[in-house]
């Protein structure tokens, strides 16, 4: 992983040679407890598929490559399994993250409160604007068992500085979405930081998520 | 080299070798002889082993760790009662002896004899047709096999559940008290096996601390068998944790709930409780062989070697639980057990499929105290091959991530991979090539490169409950070539639905299954040419140039 920083820091350093100039690399770390979902986001946006049983052994690793404005997106997506034996082992899977997708399951009220203690071990790791952080409640299509109230997951959300999304894995509600937007946020906040980093003495930047493209989804941000 | 290891091996050979010292000398010769060393057995390695040397029920006869007293199981002395508990065992043990003490035919013999054109067979076979009969021996005949249910506990020393295979919390808490009871009984040995038999079921005992495994069997299976059963599942917990690891937790807190560290992780251990009914591989303390050309196999082979890193210790080819290639650092070698473990861990998740897993993972056979890192992955989502790189370093994921592209780049240049695939395709090779009318299955292990060969299990044996009758068959014969106390080199076993042979020697161990219309005579002959198609076809059975880093 020390090797790939390198490149990351290769392909930022590059920006300004025409060559690589639209391609981009972002680490997506998909955390929260087991069951909710995550394998299954991830199926289902890389292989456009849902299986019924995809029990994660430590972590697995996926790539997508997207094409948006003119740039080349690869996103490393990094899929957890979330069970306390790994803990010890996870800070490792999230460390240099652009992104983090937290999931629980909208039928599982204690999915919600394991995602705040996903949330508060980012906090400890990771600097405010140094990732984006999006919390997901997925399963929306067994909303009649529903446990978690909309407002209440966009509440917290919001008091938090995350965004926010419904999705489901087995239905496709909201997936390809949850990630281009993300895509669109990561590359969003990239540009905005070479830019800062080119104008002189310009305060340090703060992505205005008012107007991103997640709001046009679903988005909360205080 | 070739000929230093081939003296320090034929010390091995128990009470010297049938073989006149002089033929000793041509290895690999045209015809497999029962006097064999090790070492030029057919499947043996040309240069050396991939794995460490096992040896059945070695790690139940032997210290497992380092704060345990060595202890043969049927050796224990102690308390009272204890003792008379062990007379017990030791008597249902003998009784079982002398129903089986009568066949035990002096097979090696035979084929020697055999070979050398002096057996008479009819006065022979006549003299000696005490043979076992399978009427006798209900257990392994249908109905009792379809009954047959094997409950699995694992508590902590202080009595706490750690896994149940029936997963039920009643089915616990009602066993609970019991299990209390008999882990007191337990107390005063550490890491021996104890077992209870009542009423059609044997009770097992496996002490290693800080856990106790416990299983409830209404199989056939010696105690010796179940006892590795549960073994493995100890070094499957083990490879979740670390040795040092689960140490530490429970001198930190007695009565920890370890069930909170390996919750999700059930599923695997269900499923090697289930695979070790069905894939001989546990049985034989060796890895299956998927046969392919040696050509196609040398040449995957090499590109996976060149396909290395600083961080690799292993690289292994599969598919389906059986071998296709394993590459080693040079020095470095895998236990039999570490493997059955990694074949476990890939069965029980379908997720592997999808993506590249990077997971830690402790080969508690090779080092119980530390993690390696595990990259598993699959080379295209349609195929059953996978290939499993291990390394020391858990930070080195791309580059051994970079290892699996430029394997499979190498493979597609060398023009290797569409053969590699059509290979695949024939997974397995029927009995009837072997051109033995009254053969219908057999298993073959050579003990020096640590590998086996079988064919697809085939008519009549189409259900699952007739395969896993057979499984048990091997199973019985297995035990009784092994049992500590009383072993047994050549079994020859006859029974209402087929006839079975066992030939275990220094150098291999050969469990053959034939139609019930044979007889023993045409047994010997027809072990003789097996032996001798092994030979000839070992170049695809076996990996005979394993390669190292
Ligand atoms: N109904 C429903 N089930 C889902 C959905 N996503 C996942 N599941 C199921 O929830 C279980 C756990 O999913 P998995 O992706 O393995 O969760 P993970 O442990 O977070 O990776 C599986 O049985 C999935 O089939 C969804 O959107 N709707
Ligand atoms: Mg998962």
């Amino acid at each position: 992983m020390t090797q790939r920083r390198v490149q990351n820091m290769e392909v930022t350093t590059c920006l300004d040679a025409h060559s690589s100039k639209d391609s981009y690399v972002f680490k997506i770390v998909l955390l929260g407890s087991s069951s909710v979902g995550k394998s299954s986001l991830a199926y289902r946006y890389v292989k456009k598929d849902f299986r019924d049983s995809l029990p994660t052994v430590g972590c697995s690793f996926f790539t997508q490559t997207l094409r948006l404005d003119n740039s080349t997106i690869k996103l490393e997506i990094w899929d957890t399994a979330g069970q306390e034996k790994y803990h010890s082992v996870c800070h490792l899977y999230y460390r240099g993250a652009n992104a983090a997708i937290l999931v629980y399951d909208i039928t599982k009220k204690e999915s919600l409160e394991k995602a705040k203690v996903w949330l508060r071990e980012l906090e400890k790791e990771f600097l405010q604007d140094e990732i984006i952080i999006v919390l997901v409640g997925n399963k929306v299509d067994l909303s009649p068992e529903r446990e978690v109230t909309l407002q209440e997951a966009e509440d917290f959300a919001n008091t938090k500085s995350m965004l926010y999304m419904e999705t489901s894995a087995k239905t496709n509600h909201q997936v390809t979405e949850l990630f281009t937007a993300l895509a669109h946020e990561l590359l969003k906040q990239r540009q905005q930081k070479e830019k800062s980093l080119h104008a002189t003495h310009r305060k340090k930047s703060s992505i205005d998520l008012q107007e991103s493209t997640f709001n046009s989804i679903k988005c909360c941000q205080k | 080299m070739a000929a230093d290891v081939y003296k320090q091996k034929n010390e091995d050979v128990p009470n010297g070798s049938l073989v006149p010292p002089d033929r000793q000398h041509a290895e690999r010769s045209e015809s497999p002889t029962p006097g064999l060393a090790q070492g030029t057995e057919p499947g043996a390695g040309q240069e050396g082993a991939m794995f460490v040397h096992a040896k059945s029920y070695e790690d139940l006869t032997g210290a497992d760790n380092q704060d345990v007293i060595p202890r043969s199981p049927y050796q224990t002395e102690g308390a009272q009662d204890e003792l008379t508990k062990m007379e017990e065992i030791s008597k249902d043990f003998s009784e079982l002896s002398t129903q089986l003490t009568g066949i035990a035919l002096d097979l090696e013999e035979e084929i020697r004899q055999n070979e050398e054109d002096k057996l008479d067979l009819s006065p022979q076979a006549s003299r000696r047709d005490s043979v076992l009969s399978g009427e006798e021996e209900e257990d392994v005949t249908m109905e009792t096999w379809r009954m047959h249910q094997k409950h699995v506990f694992v508590l902590s020393e202080a009595g706490k559940p750690v896994y149940s295979r029936y997963g039920s919390e009643e089915a616990l808490s009602s066993t609970m008290g019991v299990m209390m009871a008999l882990v007191s009984f337990l107390e005063a040995e550490k890491n021996a096996i104890r077992s209870i038999h009542a009423d059609g079921y044997k009770v097992v005992f496996v002490r290693r601390s800080p856990l106790v495994l416990v299983a409830v069997a209404k199989t056939r299976q010696s105690e010796q068998e179940i006892a590795q059963e549960l073994l493995y599942i100890y070094y499957q917990i083990v490879s979740l944790l670390t040795w040092t690891q689960l140490n530490r937790i429970f001198q930190q807190k007695q009565n920890y709930d370890l069930r909170r560290l390996l919750a999700g992780s059930e599923r695997i251990t269900n499923n090697l409780i289930d695979l070790m009914a069905r894939d001989p591989s546990f049985l034989m303390g060796a890895a299956r062989c998927l046969p392919m050309p040696a050509g196609i196999r040398d040449a995957v082979s090499s590109c996976l070697q060149q396909a290395k890193a600083k961080s690799l210790v292993f690289a292994i080819l599969l598919s389906k639980n059986q071998l296709v290639s394993l590459v080693r650092k040079k020095d470095q070698f895998l236990h039999p057990i570490d493997l059955h473990l990694l074949f476990n861990l890939i069965s029980s998740s379908s997720s592997f499929r999808e993506g590249e897993a990077w997971t830690p993972i402790c080969l508690p056979k090779f080092n119980s105290s530390g993690f390696f890192h595990a990259h598993i992955s699959y080379l295209e989502q349609n195929t059953d091959l996978c290939l499993v790189l291990i390394s020391t370093d858990r930070e080195d994921f791309f580059t051994v991530s970079d290892c699996k592209r430029k394997f499979q780049e190498r493979l597609k240049k060398r023009g290797v991979y569409h053969a590699l695939l059509e290979a695949l395709h024939t997974p397995f090779y029927s009995a009837s090539q072997v051109g033995i009318p009254e053969l219908r299955h057999f298993i073959y292990k050579s003990k020096s490169s640590g590998l086996f060969t079988s064919p697809e299990i085939d008519v009549p044996y189409i259900t699952e409950e007739e395969k896993e009758r057979l499984l048990g068959l091997y199973q019985y014969l297995h035990s009784r070539a092994h049992n500590s106390s009383r072993p047994l080199h050549n079994i020859y076993y006859t029974g209402p639905n087929e006839n079975l042979l066992a030939w275990v020697t220094s150098a291999f161990e050969l469990y053959v299954c034939f139609s019930p219309l044979g007889t023993k005579a045409t047994a010997l002959t027809a072990v003789n040419k097996l032996m001798k198609w092994i030979r000839k076809e070992e170049d695809q059975l076996f990996i005979l140039s394993p390669q190292t880093y």
